[in-house]
């Protein structure tokens, strides 16, 4: 018998300090004995009486196993452990001795046909978590929680078999975890606030956040800085720099940013073009859609070449400068900020240090960079798909349907064969009650048409057409169909039948209606037993239907009589669905009685 | 805007078509003999006919093996006098009578088992073309409707033509009212009124056949939208299948022409089309194709 011991504290509440004392486990129960000789606080408890454990996430602030009783109420005896190895040991433990326990035994075998070696049902290895989220959903759904005490609690469903068809509820809290990740904000990068007039200062504000899009946006950058940090220069003095790039290309200073960039060939990086961005852009031109834009070529490629457009702080300047420096236009800013923007954030690393996120970007990018195709590839793609596309089809041969069309023959010729056959299958089936006298030949039929036509014909028309008292009954017979008919379907369209029984008829019937709809779930998919759990379970859940069956009949015989009626309509399908199953249910205890023996292993057709 | 008379024409003017089973088998069995029905019917056409000076009706009756029309009251010999117009429309019966026997007679001979169901397919092809031509007649006519009384049962060979007609009639939205003067209730009828908005009524006193047909048949189609007519409980929705033309609920569908059988066929015997599918297993009712 494995045994562990360890000590830890106990505590029965969380916030408690707690009893110091060493905790003893074997696979029968648990003993805590407190250092302390005098204190009370002694336990010994089977593991009988535990119905499941939870525990604190690894790598909170207190280490904790709690052993619950009663697994509604969350009760149960909470135990404190130093280091959080000592309570995955222990956890683990009580997981596999729970499991153990929990097992449920095979049910003895109530019919003559022995059972399948698979038939016992496993035990069930529930983790804390699983526990948790099924204790939180019985929690929210109070429907829910009546089903689960009605069925479960009561012996007619088992655990797995209530939950195994409300797999996608418990589902749902893994596949919130998987959230939306948020992208880059929309908001261009506006890091240069002016100067407040008053001091000569400009401050910029470099949050973590601002450089991952710098980052993304601006690929020289990004370049220069894997490169110049930390080796050339500190990353205080990279990003001085970079302000100060900034700065100069917001003055509209060309001669001055020539001048410094001549100087500091670190911040000439920053204000040439992005000559990165560049490669990308013709890369991407190279590789247009021949079918969609015939005439792409480097004209086309305006993200970078600064032929046109407003400058940004609304300057139109378009001298040509002899140096290198690059003046950036307002829709290239817009254009470049946009394509970023729609591209997503590649990484989900946490914001914490530059060069960390600087290398993580570049190892990204390098990544994308090995899954796109070769330029061959990609050559030969564009050219299969311009000869699809430039098919002729009028020149083409016609090509064979690959499915038969459609004939619909003349239906002339169905129908009139068939008339043979519609005659001979005319046994008079439906004329019931009218006792026509078939033996009457068709001149004798025709002669007392004509006869009577002929009466007509000689006593004209009558005065008075109709009796008052006849014509009186009509109209009252008349008024009373429309009028009840009124009544029963309610002077309101939007009133249904539910609302208009009382209260706590009508929720007695919602609640009869989803325990049915419950229980014949787990009926029909029991069907065709195999084994003689699914057999058991037939059973138990016919007696839970019956019990039910007993209580809609008396629902509707106890009924006011104002609302019989619509009870009665209400009651009626589950009355009839309850009566299908358990007819099906007969029939198949017939033909397994008629059976019996004649098949060695459970299987029941 | 419209001048008043205009207006009244196009409101509750309307145009009826009767559809009156002759079917003389029906009427040798029938509680209520065929001439106390005309003694109903005849006075309701006149009091149709009373209800506005434009008002126009047509009789059309249905027998067994023709169906021809009785009277016409947009006729240029049309008089007011309603002796005459019942006079009239008598003869016109004894005619038609006379002749559907004598083409019953040649058709099936006499060793044959007589047809019990009366030709409602065809009377109800022979109101819809009337209906088209006033239609194509101009703008200003009146609103029709189709008035079917019916005796004999149903016959399940003419479901199809049946239901043709009346899907032509929910198109044109033109209301088939019935009015069940035998038995039983017809499936077809049901149909019929429950697709194109009609009122379907079985009276339960057939001596007071006149004031059902004066309360719940007699009016327009303008105010009918509001006043309340009798409406069926239920409608029997059961098709007939096309192979034995029995009335059933369940059944195979063609997927390609949607004709209905009872039995599984390898073929579908209107358009042809071959079901591939292995035969399904005898114990499981209801698969379709």
């Amino acid at each position: 018998m494995a045994v562990i011991s360890v000590a830890t504290r106990y505590k029965t509440t969380v916030k408690e300090p707690g009893v110091p004392g060493v905790l003893k486990m074997n696979e029968e129960r648990f003993v805590f004995v407190p250092n302390d000789p005098r204190s009370l606080m002694k336990l010994n408890v089977e593991f009988k009486n535990i119905k499941g454990h939870k525990f604190s996430k690894d790598g909170s602030k207190q280490a904790l196993l709690n052993l619950t009783q009663d697994p509604e109420k969350g009760t149960g005896y909470i135990f404190e452990f130093d280091n959080f190895t000592d309570r995955n040991s222990c956890r683990d433990f009580v997981g596999r001795v729970l499991g153990k326990l929990q097992s449920v035994p095979g049910r003895p075998n109530e019919q003559s046909v022995p059972e399948k070696s698979a038939g016992a049902p496993l035990p069930e290895q529930l983790s804390a978590v699983e526990m948790e989220r099924r204790i939180k959903l019985l929690r929210e759904d109070s429907e829910l929680l009546r089903l689960h005490k009605q069925f479960v609690l009561s012996g007619v469903l088992t655990e797995s078999e209530f939950w195994a068809t409300r797999k996608t509820l418990l589902g749902e809290d893994t596949t919130r975890m998987t959230k939306q990740r948020p992208g880059f904000k929309s908001a261009m990068l506006a890091d240069v606030r002016p100067a407040d007039g008053r001091t000569n200062k400009v401050t910029f504000s470099l949050t973590p956040e601002i450089i991952q899009q710098i980052f993304a946006e601006k690929p020289a950058v990004h370049r220069a800085f894997l490169n110049l940090v930390p080796s050339k220069m500190s990353e205080k003095d990279f990003w001085t720099k970079y302000c100060r790039a900034e700065y100069l290309n917001r003055t509209r200073n060309a001669v001055v940013a020539g001048a410094e960039a001549a100087e500091d060939e670190e911040l000439a990086v920053f204000l040439k073009h992005d000559d990165i961005l560049a490669n990308e852009a013709r890369r991407k031109i190279r590789r247009v859609d021949p079918t969609l834009d015939m005439e792409a070529d480097e004209g086309d490629d305006y993200i970078h070449l600064p032929d046109h457009g407003i400058l940004r702080d609304a300057q139109k300047d378009t001298a040509e400068t002899e140096t290198e420096v690059s003046r950036r236009t307002l829709s290239q800013d817009l254009n470049r900020h946009a394509a970023v923007v729609l591209e997503g954030r590649a990484l989900d690393v946490e914001l914490g240090d530059t060069r960390t996120v600087a290398e993580a970007l570049a190892w990204s990018k390098q990544e994308l960079l090995s899954k796109e195709k070769s330029e061959e590839n990609v050559n030969l793609e564009k050219q299969e798909k311009v000869a699809r596309m430039t098919d002729l089809e009028d020149l083409q041969a016609p090509r064979n349907p690959q499915y038969a069309s459609l004939c619909i023959k003349d239906p002339r010729e169905y129908f009139d064969s068939q008339q043979a056959n519609a005659l001979r299958a005319l046994g008079g089936t439906e004329f019931g009650t009218n006792s026509l006298d078939l033996n009457l030949s068709k001149e004798e039929v025709y002669r007392h048409l004509k006869e009577q036509i002929s009466e007509a014909k000689s006593r004209g028309l009558r005065n008075p057409i109709i009796r008052p008292d006849t014509a009186l009954k009509v109209f009252s017979g008349l008024s009373q169909h429309l009028s009840s008919t009124r009544f029963q379907l309610g002077k309101n369209s939007q009133e249904s039948a539910l609302d208009r029984i009382p209260h706590r008829t009508k929720d007695d019937l919602m609640h009869h209606w989803t325990s049915i709809q419950e229980l014949l779930r787990h009926f029909w998919s029991s069907y065709p037993i195999t084994t003689a759990g699914l057999y058991n379970k037939v059973q138990r859940v016919k007696d839970a239907m019956g019990q039910i069956y007993q209580k809609l009949q008396e629902i509707k015989e106890s009924s006011q009589s104002d609302f019989r009626h619509q009870v009665s309509l209400l009651v009626q399908p589950m009355l009839q669905a309850l009566d299908a199953a358990f007819a099906h249910y007969d029939l198949e205890q017939q033909k397994r009685t008629a059976k019996s023996g004649a098949k060695p292993n459970g299987f029941v057709r | 805007m419209a001048s008043a008379p205009s207006k009244l024409y196009q409101d509750d003017v309307s145009l009826v078509v009767a559809l009156l089973d002759t079917n003389p088998f029906f009427w040798a069995a029938a509680s209520l003999p065929f001439s106390e029905f005309l003694h109903h019917v005849i006075p309701f056409i006149n009091s149709l006919l009373l209800l506005n000076q434009l008002n126009r009706v047509v009789l059309i009756a249905t027998g067994t093996s023709s169906c021809g029309y009785i009277f016409d009251s947009g006729d240029g010999n049309a008089s007011g006098n309603s002796n005459a117009v019942c006079s009239g429309i008598i003869k016109k019966l004894e005619d038609f009578v006379g002749k559907d026997s004598k083409i019953g007679k040649g058709s099936n001979g006499d060793g044959t088992r007589p047809a019990i169901s009366s030709l409602l397919s065809g009377s109800l092809s022979l109101a819809l073309c009337y209906i088209q031509r006033i239609f194509r007649s101009g703008t200003r006519h009146p609103q029709p409707r189709i008035l079917c009384l019916q005796g004999s049962p149903d016959g399940p060979e003419q479901y199809v033509a049946v239901m043709n007609s009346i899907f032509s009639a929910q198109r044109l939205m033109i209301p088939i009212d019935s009015c069940i003067v035998g038995a039983q209730h017809s499936a077809f009828l049901q149909q019929a009124s429950y697709i194109t908005g009609g009122v379907y009524l079985k009276p339960q006193q057939l001596d007071g056949l006149f004031q059902f047909l004066a309360a719940a048949f007699a009016t327009d189609l303008h105010s009918r939208n509001f006043l309340r007519l009798p409406k069926p409980a239920g409608v029997d929705f059961r098709a007939s299948c096309f192979c034995h033309k029995k009335t059933i609920d369940m059944g195979y569908v063609c997927s390609v022409c949607l004709s209905i059988f009872c039995k599984y066929h390898k073929k579908c015997s209107t358009c042809g089309s071959e079901f591939n599918q292995v035969a399904p297993d005898s114990t499981i009712p209801d698969q379709k194709h």
